[in-house]
């Protein structure tokens, strides 16, 4: 008997980069511009998502994939009230979306009929960063309330990702948040983010989001 | 709480390569793991213990080589570790940073033995 030693070098998320890679062509191919949204829980990104379908009525068709832990379909549900297919997925507790459960939602979407689609990830800033869905871009829902430190808290959560929007600053008039050290955590990670102060409540700054969501549709949806 | 599909995966693949060079038994597996993936080491350890019973890996040491996150300053190219309430450049005091290492997440290299006369296979 003898021992050998054999390098592998292989990435231990191999199955679910290579499934997310197909999704992607798959998604250009039809012309589906799609973003894998993160938030922490209660940042807003149900409220940015009803937003997003109602400013884009009648000139974008919009689809969500909603990831939830449990059977509760009221995000969904509230996007479909607004104009929007979507499709829940249950991840039976498991703290993240994976490419598989993107590659399965799908099936039930006719994409001929989509421009964009909005992967609305499970509501944690640490588990979903790992996992590539096979969107074209990440984007990060953050809130006033949760404090200006997050980017220095969760740098994996908070690195990668193609814009970040700051939800809810109608609030900064009653909340201590130093929005230049948020933005300057968000810059140092990731120098070319757009980054999105707005106010699902209020509509406040909401159109630049519109717009910068717009110009990546021009470019993969046409 | 998803190690146990991580632990899956890091099992599938160790016995796949195993399984192409006929080996007998996995007896260690080294994994490379960047401080920005969100992994626990005693959680794989854990589900390693019980997934990989009966199969050729059971019992396989798992060696973790943690990996610190690092910035490099884009201005000034100073090359400094991710960590504590900044990410301004020590150096230069620029906030333009990029991450140049704390990502990884892969199998290194596993150790497997060979009944002799497979050797020469």
């Amino acid at each position: 008997m003898t021992v050998k030693t054999i390098s592998i070098q292989e990435n231990i998320l191999n199955a679910n980069d290579s499934l997310a890679a197909q999704i992607r062509t798959w998604l250009t191919e039809n012309r589906v511009f799609a973003v894998n949204m993160m938030a922490s829980p209660g940042a807003g990104k149900t409220s940015l998502i009803e937003r997003t379908i109602s400013g884009l009525s009648g000139k974008r068709r919009v689809a969500i994939i909603n990831g939830d832990t449990t059977a509760a379909s009221m995000d969904a549900e509230r996007a479909q009230k607004v104009g929007a297919l979507a499709i829940h997925v249950n991840t039976g507790g498991n703290c993240h979306l994976e490419a598989f459960m993107v590659r399965s939602a799908l099936d039930a979407l006719d994409l001929s009929g989509i421009d964009l689609l909005i992967v609305e990830n499970v509501g944690n800033l640490v588990c979903p960063s790992g996992w590539d869905l096979g969107t074209h871009r990440r984007v990060l829902v953050a809130s006033i309330p949760e404090g200006a430190d997050k980017p220095y808290k969760y740098p994996s959560m908070y690195s990668g990702v193609s814009a970040v929007v700051i939800n809810k600053v109608d609030l900064l008039p009653y909340v201590p948040f130093d929005m230049d050290y948020f933005r300057k955590g968000i810059e140092a990670l990731n120098p070319n983010t757009a980054i999105f102060p707005l106010s699902c409540t209020t509509g406040e700054g909401v159109n630049a989001w519109l717009e910068w969501l717009e110009r990546q549709m021009a470019f993969y949806a046409g | 709480m998803h190690e146990l599909s991580i632990t899956q995966n890091i099992l599938n693949i160790a016995l796949e390569h195993a399984d192409k060079h006929h080996a007998q038994r996995i007896t260690a597996i080294r994994l490379v793991i960047g401080q920005l993936s969100s992994f626990v080491d005693d959680a794989i350890q854990f589900y390693w213990d019980i997934i990989s019973d009966g199969t050729q890996a059971k019992g396989a040491q798992l060696v973790f080589q943690r990996v610190p996150a690092r910035l490099q300053c884009q201005a000034c190219g100073h090359d400094y570790p991710l960590d504590g309430e900044s990410y301004a450049c020590p150096r230069c005091g620029q906030d333009a940073a990029k991450v140049v290492g704390g990502r990884e997440f892969y199998i290194e290299s596993i150790d497997i033995q060979i009944a002799e006369d497979n050797n020469s296979r």
